[in-house]
């Protein structure tokens, strides 16, 4: 009798609990930690090219010598570029030796900003917008037409290393949404395009990325071949003449 | 101490002072729901009573105005307040007698500005201000207990307690939580968060520092604590949002001599201590106000012993030494006054074993022994742990015995102990922040004295005082211009021959600090006189300003010196017959003769132990009251926190009764009593938290002719997580060397 009780209250309780939808809290993609790797380790010499060096000095140039810390973002920034897209530590230390400041201080700023990636990425590193409007015009679908497609989860990269597929908040084209971009790091930092694709479809994701693996550089901006950059499809509906002035008072009076 | 326990204790006294406003205080600071639901009704019930009872700053805050014009009037609570120009609102309102709840303000480091729990209203102001980042404007009208400062508290509490753990059962910060006890005062009594809290993983800082990220709020007082004042930058606050934790991104420990502090400065558990994890609550420990010994900064500790075991060591505030730091070895050496303590008498016999005997045998033993040896022959030698009160004995038994041959470690063959103001930090700790250059003759304050060091960092760093340095090339945690490795450098200078001689002759307030460790060499005297020279010409020596100071390595060497503990001549041991180690454990045994017979009185079976025929078990510093002289000259004194172990005696007591029975007996028998015949030698050395100034200066020495050697000046302390027989003895402090140290 006590037994069956029993049961049932703990049926009851497992009831309650399965009803709380178990929410997973997703954080940042990477870890805020550094685990050594073969091709990720401190001892991994790392130097700009020479070209990137130029480059180096144009950016502290832009800053007062007693600021130079100033530089870190822009030099982490070709340091991604010139790796292919991705930070080691080693490429990290190396730019806080050159604004001259503790490498904490350079790991901070990396690992706080999400567009700085900390592991591998693809030559073409592919971010989904996941942002309410992109989201509410069919971004998730997006996602995973490309992930089907490369057979790959978030943020891994493809087999031949040619791609990988991320998620970025809104890009600020919610206009045209969904939306994607292409971070090519294919050809270095010289080469180095960051170009978005508009009003995109399932279809028209999996074109582009085929397109893109044939070396060819598909048109950035809409996709939709009725609209022109974000003008409405086809042609304008309003603002076709000139505009009225307003009701409510007379401007010129004023 | 916690915030929180300060605050309540403030509200207490307060409340003590007067009982028929305990019912207001209350309201202060417990946040009753009803209120804050009917702000309208909350505020005509507390309309201000006309004659507000008078408030005391929080925890005795002083003022100081640097300039009496900048003072500036604001209003905190209705109470008008005078404050100087440039203070925060938080400090307004310390000063008007209000504890503003706070994670992230710390007086001692950079304002973050970052946990939002001093959120206080001010009139005209649209939004809560967070008062540590607020600057005071004249006029302000600050309000720290209206309905929407309290409901701000309440809700950044809520979200603080968010991601927060609450395994407070099982955290050792647990009854000192600043989170725990603000919670209670400020915090709502439920929350409303049913999400999976986030969950961060702990990282290894070593062997000190043990850390539960997940109970970390981010205040980032760590980070600015290892960046500023410990001069390390391995921490860093990584990733953002509620990903954001605490870290060193790459494995890393955090290799400072002040790291322990983060235990204290982390409002949470996220950073607790190691060696004391799940060892007791804190509220089961009895706290003994003390000092330090391990080295000759004195740093004021608080013992806090449980029975008689000593259980952790914690700072205490004193502005004019350690602020409120303390040095790693300083708080964790202390599992080493558990392990390989004597505690009994022991003669070793014939078959060189030591066998236990009671005391009455083992002192006939020696009284019999050091009767026999002609009067020069006999030698004492105090350690660098012992207090004035056993030197005060030992040299007066000695004499007795016929010898004068007395000194204490560390002091070299030929001490310049006429001249009080050749051997102590004349500047002070605290006067150090007053220089502007620095010239550290052979030296290393960072591993000599860490208090110091840290002290000579927050003048850099506050005022950019350059720092000249002279000695083997080392890490000083800040900014340093290496002159050179010899005393070579030291003439050029004094000649005026190399730059840094016109950086020290235009400063304002030039400090020069010469190491202990210049005691022992050879050309000791010439270098005393270059140095003086150097002075002479910077006048670092003015009647306003004495910048000339000598930085001492161990906590005996003042008071033996005040005491006049010198050798007759350098050479004593090696034709001596009878020693008397009086805990002291770095003479050279090697040069002590065969048939020398060694009498060890001191706590730790350490290396003076080898060498011994009798020992003597005596009581360690933290089981004893003893009279200690820092390295400026600032006598303090420790209290027994835990009871002595087995058969151990205070030295003096033992030096007493081998006394009686050598027939030659000490006409003393009590503490007042030795301190009353130490008044006679001494006088400075019954002013208890005193410093005497030293009144003569060099210029009455007589000159020296010596010249100066080449050597290059050495590495004193080469480990400075062991140094005396207690942290040798200490297994943490071993831990620390082998993963702390690069050797
Ligand atoms: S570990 Fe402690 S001190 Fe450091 S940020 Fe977290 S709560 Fe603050
Ligand atoms: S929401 Fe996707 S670009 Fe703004
Ligand atoms: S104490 Fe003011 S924001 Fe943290």
């Amino acid at each position: 009798m006590l037994g069956r009780l029993a049961a049932q209250r703990f049926r009851e309780i497992r009831q309650v609990f399965r009803q709380i939808p178990l929410v997973s809290r997703s954080f940042s993609t990477a870890l805020n930690y550094h685990l050594d790797t073969p091709d990720n380790n401190p001892d991994l010499p790392w130097e700009f090219t020479e070209a990137n060096k130029v480059k180096v000095k144009e950016v502290l140039s832009h800053y007062p010598s007693n600021y130079k810390q100033s530089a870190v973002i822009p030099l982490l920034d070709l340091a991604q570029q010139q790796h292919g897209g991705w930070l080691t530590v080693s490429s990290m230390n190396e730019v806080a030796r050159i604004i001259e400041v503790a490498p904490i201080r350079v790991y901070e700023v990396a690992t706080f900003y999400s567009m700085f990636n900390r592991t591998k990425v693809g030559k073409y590193h592919l971010l989904v917008c996941g942002t309410t409007p992109c989201m509410l015009r069919g971004s998730r679908d997006i996602e995973d037409a490309l992930l089907k497609h490369l057979g790959v989860k978030r943020n891994e990269v493809t087999k031949d290393g040619l791609f990988s597929v991320g998620e970025m908040e809104c890009m600020g084209c919610c206009v045209n949404a969904p939306m994607i971009t292409v971070a090519d790091y294919s050809n270095g930092s010289e080469g180095y395009t960051y170009n978005y694709y508009e009003d995109v479809t399932p279809k028209r994701v999996v074109e582009i990325v085929e397109a893109l693996r044939r070396g060819e550089k598909p048109p950035r901006g809409t996709q939709n071949p009725k609209r022109i950059n974000s003008g409405p499809e086809g042609g304008n509906t309003t603002l076709l003449g000139e505009p009225k002035p307003p009701p409510c008072r007379d401007l010129d009076a004023c | 101490m916690g915030l929180g326990l300060l605050a309540s204790r403030t509200l207490l006294r307060s409340g003590k002072i007067q009982p028929g406003n305990f019912t207001s205080l209350l309201r202060r600071c417990i946040v009753s729901t009803t209120e804050l639901q009917n702000a309208e009704a909350a505020q005509a019930q507390a309309q201000p009573d006309t004659d507000l009872p008078k408030r005391s700053p929080v925890g005795g805050a002083r003022v100081h105005f640097p300039n009496p014009e900048d003072a500036i009037e604001v209003f905190v609570d209705g109470y008008p307040v005078k404050i100087p120009k440039g203070m925060t609102v938080l400090q307004a309102c310390e000063i008007a007698g209000v504890d503003i709840p706070r994670f992230c303000y710390h007086s001692r480091l950079s304002i973050a500005g970052n946990c939002r729990m001093c959120l206080v209203e001010v009139e005209k102001s649209p939004k809560p201000v967070a008062s540590c980042a607020m600057p005071a404007l004249p006029g302000m009208k600050i309000k720290t207990d209206t309905p929407i400062a309290k409901k701000a508290r309440e809700g950044v509490m809520e979200f603080l307690l968010m991601n927060h753990p609450l395994d407070c059962p099982i955290c050792d910060q647990g009854g000192e939580c600043d989170l725990q006890d603000q919670s209670m005062a400020f915090g709502s009594d439920r929350g409303r968060f049913t999400e999976t809290k986030r969950s961060v993983v702990d990282k290894n800082l070593g062997p000190l520092v043990k850390t539960v990220m997940t109970r970390c709020i981010q205040c980032t007082r760590c980070v600015r604590f290892a960046t500023e004042i410990a001069g390390v930058q391995d921490l860093g606050m990584l990733g953002r949002g509620s990903g954001e934790e605490i870290g060193t991104y790459v494995e890393r420990l955090m290799t400072s001599e002040l790291s322990g502090n983060v235990i204290d400065i982390c409002p949470v558990g996220a950073l607790t201590s190691k060696p004391f994890a799940f060892k007791a609550r804190n509220w089961e420990l009895k706290g003994t106000e003390t000092i330090d010994v391990t080295d000759a900064v004195g740093s004021n500790i608080r013992i806090d012993s449980r029975g008689p075991e000593v259980m952790r060591i914690v700072p205490r505030l004193n502005e004019d030494i350690n602020e409120e730091w303390i040095s790693d070895k300083t708080r964790f050496f202390y599992d080493g006054l558990k392990r390989q303590r004597l505690n009994d008498p022991m003669i070793r016999g014939p078959d060189g074993r030591f066998k236990a005997v009671s005391w009455r045998d083992a002192l006939a033993v020696v009284a019999e022994v050091i009767h026999q040896v002609k009067p020069d022959e006999i030698v004492g030698v105090a350690g660098k742990l012992s207090d004035a009160e056993s030197m005060m004995a030992l040299k007066d038994f000695l004499n007795k015995m016929g010898s004068n041959n007395v000194w204490c470690e560390g002091n070299g063959p030929n001490p310049n102990a006429d001249i009080r103001s050749g051997y102590i930090m004349n500047t002070s700790i605290s006067g150090l922040e007053k220089a502007d250059v620095f010239l550290l003759v052979g030296t290393q304050p960072r591993v000599e004295a860490a208090m110091v060091n840290a002290r000579i960092r927050k003048t850099v760093r506050a005022t950019q005082a350059k720092v000249g340095y002279v000695g083997p090339a080392t890490d000083l945690n800040y900014d340093h211009e290496h002159l050179g490795t010899g005393p070579q450098i030291l003439k050029e200078i004094a000649e005026g021959r190399h730059p840094f001689s016109s950086t020290l002759t235009n400063a304002k307030n030039p400090c020069i600090i010469v190491g202990a460790g210049v005691f022992e060499r050879n050309d000791k005297d010439a270098i005393f006189s270059v140095v003086e020279t150097i002075a002479g010409r910077a006048k670092v020596v003015r009647p306003d300003w004495n910048g000339l100071n000598v930085l001492l390595l161990n906590a005996a060497q003042a008071a033996a010196l005040d005491l006049g503990l010198i050798p007759d001549s350098g050479k004593k041991i090696e034709s001596s017959k009878f020693i008397y180690l009086m805990g002291a454990d770095d003479v050279n045994l090697e040069k002590v003769p065969e048939d020398a017979f060694v009498v060890y009185q001191g706590h730790h079976g350490d290396r003076g132990v080898y060498r011994a025929n009798v020992i003597f078990p005596a009581s360690a510093f933290s089981e004893k009251e003893g009279t200690y002289v820092n390295t400026e000259g600032c006598v303090q004194t420790t209290v027994p926190a835990v009871p002595t172990v087995g058969d151990a005696r205070d030295d003096w007591k033992i030096i007493r009764a081998l006394s009686e029975v050598a027939g030659a007996c000490l006409p003393y028998d009590s503490l007042s009593a030795i301190r009353s015949r130490m008044r006679t030698v001494a006088p400075n050395l019954l002013n208890i938290d005193e410093r005497q100034p030293a009144t003569f200066s060099y210029s009455l020495k007589p000159e020296s002719h010596q010249e100066t050697g080449t050597v290059p000046f050495g590495t004193v302390v080469e480990n400075f997580y062991m140094t005396d027989s207690i942290t040798r003895a200490s297994k943490v402090m071993a831990q620390c060397r082998t993963l702390l140290l690069k050797i």
